[in-house]
């Protein structure tokens, strides 16, 4: 199968400071591909640039093979992306906002009907078009988000901290509607620092001062490191879900940042 | 970027959104709709360069029927009004600084021996000259009448035919009103004022607020989304200039000479122009407490101050004269001055519509061109 995404050496520069590092990887068609680091690792910055947001300095990168250092204009309307921050328009109702997306991305006509009924369904807002989105709850604003960014259905869909500050329900919910997008055939590539959501990817990219700096599935990550002898045993960080799964790979991470010389960020 | 045109669907769903925010946000609703009717009454009712009963002390020191005679002259000429009779000199200055009187009609003693002998009598008019131009248009009208008075006493009831008689008519703005030079200007300034406040929110707002990054994440491109913001400002700023000179031409009695179309489009293209300035301010300035007072700073006070709307360019010294050049308002005022005022159309005002053309096409490039970087 091709590859939704490829990237060879992206490197960005800020001034003296190398926020992406010579990174390199790529993401087969329909995968959840998962990133995962501290703050300050490189991860908004990586998005950034496969968005076509942001130039790389050097090195490249395609999405649904198309190049996003020449055709950014090209590769925005094949993409979905959702940003760190909310970023709907607060003071649009629900309506309002998906029909603003719809223009934008070219929805129209009978397409639009279907689209925005799929949207309202898949967030559960049937019932609250009219209300103004800044009066939502935060878990009903990001499944929103979500439909805004895949009303156009787009082969690929980034989505950058997606679920910071909501609840484990609706964080829970909200992973069922990636789950469900990727079965469709979308590739989705996520940032993350939650450690149970690392869980739901198919493949994790560990990055660290802007480096990558391991890339394999959540359990081949784990057993990797456990034989090496690395890994010393138990966690006790944290007290929901299932501790055994999410603080070995929590330790995996600790484990991996702490061999590069530690994070960043403090 | 690309060659793929605009596209409408696009550029209004920006117009869209962008009315929608509008309609929703008080402040901006107030700004475009509210403070030009305020500044339209301020500068229509308020200011206004019309002198007209003057304040005037008297110091008769004759105290005989010539010299009442000649304080009864300046009253009826209707430009003076008596506040004030003073007893001694020395009160005259007083009542100057004080600002009981604007000027003081000092008549000597013997000034009516002095008629009656044709020695030449004198009488002294004291200006305050801390505003110059009521002080000057009092020196005009105080001349005037003592001329008439001293005429009259030569004649003694007769009757000569003057050898020269200057038959004086006024075009364009025959009773001399100043709101008739207000009303036009001011819909420049007004123009500007939208253009300024208004549009230096709308970039500012989408970075502060982060919605930016999700808008340049669509395939909507920089002019698409220039041009879509623009959009719901034009309309407006339409509808204000419409409203104010309605309001100009009903309530205040400006005279509408000129062409309806012509005076549309030169407010068209100015409008543009000037909305691609606050957008070029908003999208450089990236918070909407710094650009609503670059725009302030930047376009407001220049079209108040160097347009020709409160001060005559001619009188300024040569190096504001060249500054005003770079004044878009000053074309713009010129122009709605001339077709509402002198009834003038394209064979005068083109030079203006060029500079008009040349300014929206400069604010459309500077908007579009500062958003490109920031999105990149």
């Amino acid at each position: 199968m091709r590859d939704a995404i490829t990237v060879r050496d992206l490197t960005r520069r800020f001034g003296d400071f190398t926020a992406v590092d010579a990174v390199s990887f790529a993401v087969r068609a329909g995968e959840i591909f998962g990133f995962l680091g501290p703050n300050g690792a490189g991860k908004t910055t990586t998005i950034r640039m496969l968005t076509g947001l942001l130039a790389p300095s050097s090195g490249s990168a395609t999405v649904a093979g198309l190049d996003v250092g020449t055709r950014a204009d090209a590769v925005r309307e094949v993409i979905g992306y959702m940003s760190q921050k909310f970023s709907l328009y607060g003071d649009l109702t629900v309506a309002e906002n998906i029909e603003l997306f719809a223009g934008l991305y070219g929805v129209t006509g009978a397409r639009y009907d279907d689209r925005r009924a799929w949207v309202l369904a898949m967030a559960g807002l049937e019932d609250r078009t009219d209300r103004l989105t800044a009066e939502l709850p935060l878990g009903w604003k990001q499944r929103l988000a979500l439909g805004c960014a895949v009303l156009h259905e787009p082969a690929v869909l980034f989505l950058d901290e997606p679920t910071s500050g909501v609840d484990p329900l609706a964080r829970r919910r909200f992973w069922d509607l990636i789950d469900g997008l990727s079965e469709r055939g979308t590739t989705v590539l996520v940032s993350t620092h939650y450690m149970e959501e690392a869980e739901y990817c198919h493949r994790l990219a560990l990055m660290n001062r802007g480096r990558l700096i391991a890339l394999d599935s959540p359990s081949g990550l784990r057993g990797s490191l456990a034989s090496a002898g690395s890994l010393r045993g138990s966690s006790d960080v944290g007290d929901m879900g299932d501790v055994g799964v999410r603080s070995s790979l929590e330790d995996v991470f600790v484990e991996l940042v702490r061999r590069e010389g530690g994070a960043v960020v403090g | 970027m690309s060659g793929m045109g605009i596209s409408l669907t696009r550029l209004l769903a920006v117009s869209r959104k962008e009315w929608i925010q509008l309609r929703r946000d008080p402040r901006s609703m107030a700004l475009a709709f509210v403070l030009p009717l305020l500044m339209l009454l301020l500068f229509g009712y308020a200011i206004t360069w019309d002198v007209r009963e003057l304040d005037l002390a008297v110091l008769d020191q004759d105290g005989t029927s010539a010299s009442r005679s000649l304080v009864e002259a300046f009253e009826a000429s209707g430009y003076f009004t008596v506040v004030e009779r003073l007893e001694a000199y020395r009160e005259a200055d007083a009542a100057v600084g004080a600002g009981d009187a604007a000027s003081v009609l000092v008549i000597p003693p013997g000034f009516a021996a002095d008629l009656s002998a044709r020695r030449g009598a004198a009488v002294q008019l004291l200006l305050d000259g801390a505003d110059a131009n009521s002080a000057t248009i009092a020196f005009g009208f105080a001349d005037a009448i003592v001329d008439g008075f001293s005429r009259r006493v030569v004649l003694e009831g007769r009757t000569v035919e003057p050898a020269i008689d200057a038959r004086i008519r006024t075009l364009y703005n025959p009773t001399l009103e100043s709101r008739n030079m207000i009303v036009p200007g001011l819909i420049g300034v007004i123009m500007m004022t939208i253009a300024a406040m208004l549009t230096a929110l709308t970039i500012a707002r989408e970075w502060e607020r982060g919605t930016m990054e999700q808008l340049a994440s669509t395939p909507a491109t920089r002019v698409e989304i220039v041009l879509g913001k623009l959009l719901p400002y034009v309309a407006i700023g339409v509808l204000d200039v419409a409203v104010t000179a309605v309001a100009g031409v009903l309530v205040f009695g400006v005279p509408f000479r000129g062409s309806v179309v012509i005076f549309l489009g030169q407010t068209v293209l100015f409008l543009v122009g000037a909305l691609g300035l606050g957008v070029f301010i908003s999208a450089a300035a990236k918070t909407q407490l710094v650009a609503t007072q670059v725009a302030l700073i930047a376009t407001l006070l220049p079209a108040m101050l160097l347009s020709g709307f409160l001060f005559e360019i001619r009188s300024m010294p040569p190096l504001l004269q060249g500054i005003t050049y770079l004044v878009p308002a000053r074309y713009y005022i010129t122009a709605t001055r001339g077709v509402m005022l002198k009834g003038v159309g394209p064979e005068t005002l083109w030079v203006q519509a060029a500079f008009m053309v040349g300014f929206a096409a400069l604010g459309l490039f500077a908007a579009t061109r500062v958003f490109r970087k920031e999105i990149a």
